[in-house]
């Protein structure tokens, strides 16, 4: 009679309204580790759970864009809190299925966690950065606020997911955006982490939705879904950018396409207000002013 | 004893300079064009001939763009200080002719005198002088980053502001230290060409600006050359043609900023200054004859006060006075051309057959030129043609609400969102109102207003991108890490 016990293993599910749905397609792919043992079975995210996602995210978006910068700012450290908890099993993901080496992915971890520290801080200067008093040359009392720009599609590199995925999501939520985050399916297990601890976050359902999926396949979708405002991307292959770039033509999404920028670990690009520039829309309101 | 207290004419009596041919302002003189082309440009409220203007064709832009690359290291190294004194002496120069240069937009945009001189002009010297301050204080602008100027801008603008909107364009670019290629409208050059001479008179270096005047072929010319030699594309004009100019850019990795139409919004509540807000609503909708991209061209009246008001807004139409725009008097003009009064005819024979019903301000109109009444529509449904698509004239389309809620559920029921007027003497409504309303400018018991500080552009498909003070300045620059942060310097976004 053995006595090793069987592990259980966990079944990766996708991530939307704080929920943990399978894919509607039933599509599953193997994932495998560094040493080519298959570790899990992803869930392959279709165009039907991408609208799904948008429909939440839609819905979300209006009532996070309405709270208070404050209280989006404490959700956002939240965050950090319990990735903080997380740790050891985020350095380990990355480590067993990346075969990076553990003071690497640690390194990646932290930077993380300290990037949505940094964020937190945001929500609240974002309008003092980048809005303000305007000084009109008449009678009128003038100012430029920024305001959420709705449902952001946040497509991700497959390298370095974690910070990948915390470092082009976390200027979308923070301005009061939703964020559809397309995760590569290379690293499910990673992703399927992040959701559970965003669904622990205090983070409302639908705010942060992950998807993870083939890119390829989903970007043409993305681009040309109608309520899907805008699309953050960074470092992909030139055709998923361009088609991207092309889709959103169609109804004039915002596209935030990074092509040469500094790496990810870089903060003082990362880490810049105009970072979450691209994601808000300015709106300038007049009044008279007289006695 | 007094009959009438009509008003006698008062044309204005400036005429400007004018050479009788122009030719493509590149690398700091006016050349001939390559496609050996000229056209006439007409006063559209006359129809006669102003002068003969160059025709661009692909070439021609080839070589503008090619003037503007070769003139880019030197004017983005030069001292910037030296490009602000640069820029404030065009600011001056723009003041000391405006009248000529109010004049010539008249003649050529058919809008009314008062409003070239006393809005278009103020506003043009305005952006020059407000953008040539930006010239050394561009690290100041951009917390923690540092900005550098992004190369050859392609600039393509409209004929409904046709100086304004070229200084909107060129000021900013400038102050950054990109050089610029601008394609006026190909109804309205002549301004611009104007607007060569002076630049090239205050000492803005050869190939800095370049002007090619055309049609469309030269617009696509200049967007073809996105991402080769073309490092960012501005464009101010229709949709449709907007998202033309995104599709060619795609991939190309070409900064792009798009200043398109709208079909905003203007509400009124029953507690307004009623008379205040026929005024607003007239500006909003009649000022250039419409043909403004911001225009208040959807009215909603509170139901409760909207045969009131109605009336009051039938009583201040019968009294614009439509006619020559060069007539100090006058309050509406010419529309700018054949095509575009074609256009808003059919849309005002549409909006009378999908059942709205139609007034026109009573007035007399000229035998000669492109004139069209004021009009206004009532009894519009939401699913209308004139409730949807931007006209871009002097057609008005009014509906009602009932409740704060709806008012904002109908105006924010477009796929634009340039601007948005509120009239209401509630102060805490006037700012909800501000908060919800999907667009880029929101008017507060005014409307149609403009400043170089203030920024201006649009959410959704109005297009992205501001244009005007701080914020106005991202689109003419690349920004870098915060050096002191950063682990590699040189990248930009």
């Amino acid at each position: 009679m053995s006595t090793t016990r069987v592990e259980v293993a966990k079944t990766l599910k996708l991530y939307v309204n704080g929920a943990f749905p399978r894919s509607e397609s039933g599509r599953t792919i193997a994932v495998k580790d560094a040493r080519g043992n298959i570790v899990a079975h992803a869930s392959h995210a279709s165009r039907k759970d991408l609208r799904d996602a948008v429909d939440v995210a839609n819905a979300a978006q209006v009532k996070w864009a309405a709270a208070t910068a404050y209280n989006r700012g404490q959700v956002i450290y939240r965050i950090a809190e319990m990735l903080e908890a997380r740790r050891a099993e985020f350095v380990s993901l990355i480590t067993a299925i990346e075969g990076r080496t553990k003071s690497a992915a640690a390194k990646e971890v932290d930077h993380a966690i300290d990037r949505t520290v940094c964020f937190a801080g945001w929500s609240d200067k974002i309008a003092a950065v980048l809005g303000g008093k305007q000084p009109v040359a008449g009678p009128y009392f003038v100012f430029t606020m920024p305001e959420a720009t709705g449902t952001v599609a946040v497509v991700v590199p497959d390298a370095t997911p974690m910070l990948s995925v915390m470092t082009l999501m976390l200027p979308v939520i923070c301005a009061g955006n939703a964020a559809i985050v397309i995760a590569p399916l290379s690293n499910a297990p990673l992703a399927a982490a992040l959701g559970e601890t965003f669904a622990t976050s205090d983070v409302p359902a639908g705010i942060i939705n992950i998807l993870t999926g083939l890119r390829a396949e989903l970007c043409p979708w993305i681009a040309s879904h109608r309520d899907i405002q805008a699309v953050s991307g960074a470092f992909l292959p030139a055709a998923d950018a361009k088609a991207l770039e092309l889709g959103c033509a169609e109804n004039l999404k915002r596209v935030c396409m990074y092509r040469d920028a500094p790496a990810f670990t870089d903060d003082g690009f990362w880490h810049s207000p105009f970072a979450i520039a691209p994601f808000v829309e300015l709106k300038t309101v007049w009044h008279p002013s007289a006695l | 004893m007094h009959e009438s207290f009509a008003y006698a004419p008062a044309p204005e009596s400036v005429r400007p300079a004018l050479k009788p041919v122009y030719g493509l302002f590149i690398g700091g003189k006016f050349v001939e064009p390559k496609s050996g082309k000229y056209f006439t440009t007409i006063n559209p409220a006359t129809e006669q001939g102003i002068a003969q203007v160059a025709d661009a064709n692909a070439a021609d832009v080839a070589r503008a763009v090619a003037a503007a690359r070769k003139a880019f290291p030197l004017w983005a190294k030069t001292k910037p200080a030296e490009r602000a004194k640069i820029l404030f002496r065009v600011a001056r120069r723009v003041q000391e002719r405006s009248r000529e240069l109010a004049v010539l937009e008249t003649m050529n945009c058919g809008k009314p005198i008062r409003e070239s001189r006393d809005e278009d002009l103020p506003l043009v010297a305005q952006h020059f002088f407000h953008h040539a301050g930006w010239c050394d204080k561009l690290s100041y602008a951009f917390a923690g980053a540092t900005a550098r100027p992004i190369g050859v801008c392609g600039q393509i603008i409209p004929w409904n502001f046709p100086l304004l909107m070229a200084a909107w364009k060129l000021a900013p670019a400038l102050a950054c230290g990109n050089t610029c290629v601008l394609k006026p409208a190909e109804t309205t050059p002549m301004t611009a060409l104007m607007l060569g001479e002076i630049l090239q008179e205050c000492g803005v270096p050869d190939g800095v600006v370049n002007i090619v005047s055309g049609g469309p072929e030269a617009g696509r010319a200049i967007v073809a050359l996105a991402g080769k030699g073309v490092d960012k594309i501005a464009f101010t004009g229709s949709t449709e043609v907007g998202k033309l100019i995104a599709k060619s850019c795609a991939g190309s990795g070409t900064k792009l900023t798009l200043e398109l139409g709208g079909k905003s919004p203007n509400i009124v509540f029953a507690d307004a200054a009623l008379d205040q807000a026929v005024e607003g609503i007239v500006s909003g909708i009649w000022f250039n004859q419409g043909e403004v991209c911001c225009a208040g061209s959807r009215l909603f009246v509170e139901e409760s006060i909207h045969d009131d008001f109605i009336a009051r807004l039938k009583a201040r139409m019968a009294q614009l006075r439509v006619g020559d725009p060069l007539d100090k008097n006058t309050d509406v003009g010419a529309i700018n051309s054949r095509a575009q009064l074609d256009t808003i005819e059919r849309y005002i024979t549409m909006g009378s057959s999908e059942g709205a019903n139609c007034f026109t301000a009573p007035c007399d109109l000229p035998a000669k030129g492109f004139w069209c009444r004021p009009t206004l529509f009532t009894g519009v449904q939401p699913s209308h043609t004139i409730a949807r698509e931007e006209i871009f004239g002097p057609v008005l389309s009014v509906m009602t609400f009932r409740t704060p809620e709806e008012a904002v559920q109908r105006a924010n029921n477009t796929t634009y969102g340039l601007s948005a007027g509120v009239w209401t003497e509630k102060g805490a409504r006037a700012l909800e109102m501000a908060n919800r309303l999907s667009a880029g400018v929101v008017w507060l018991n005014t409307f149609n207003r403009f400043d170089a500080t203030a920024p201006f552009g649009g959410y959704r498909e109005s297009g992205f991108g501001r244009e005007g003070g701080r914020q106005g300045l991202l689109a003419y620059v690349k920004l870098g890490s915060d050096a002191a942060r950063s682990l590699k310097s040189g990248a930009t976004r």
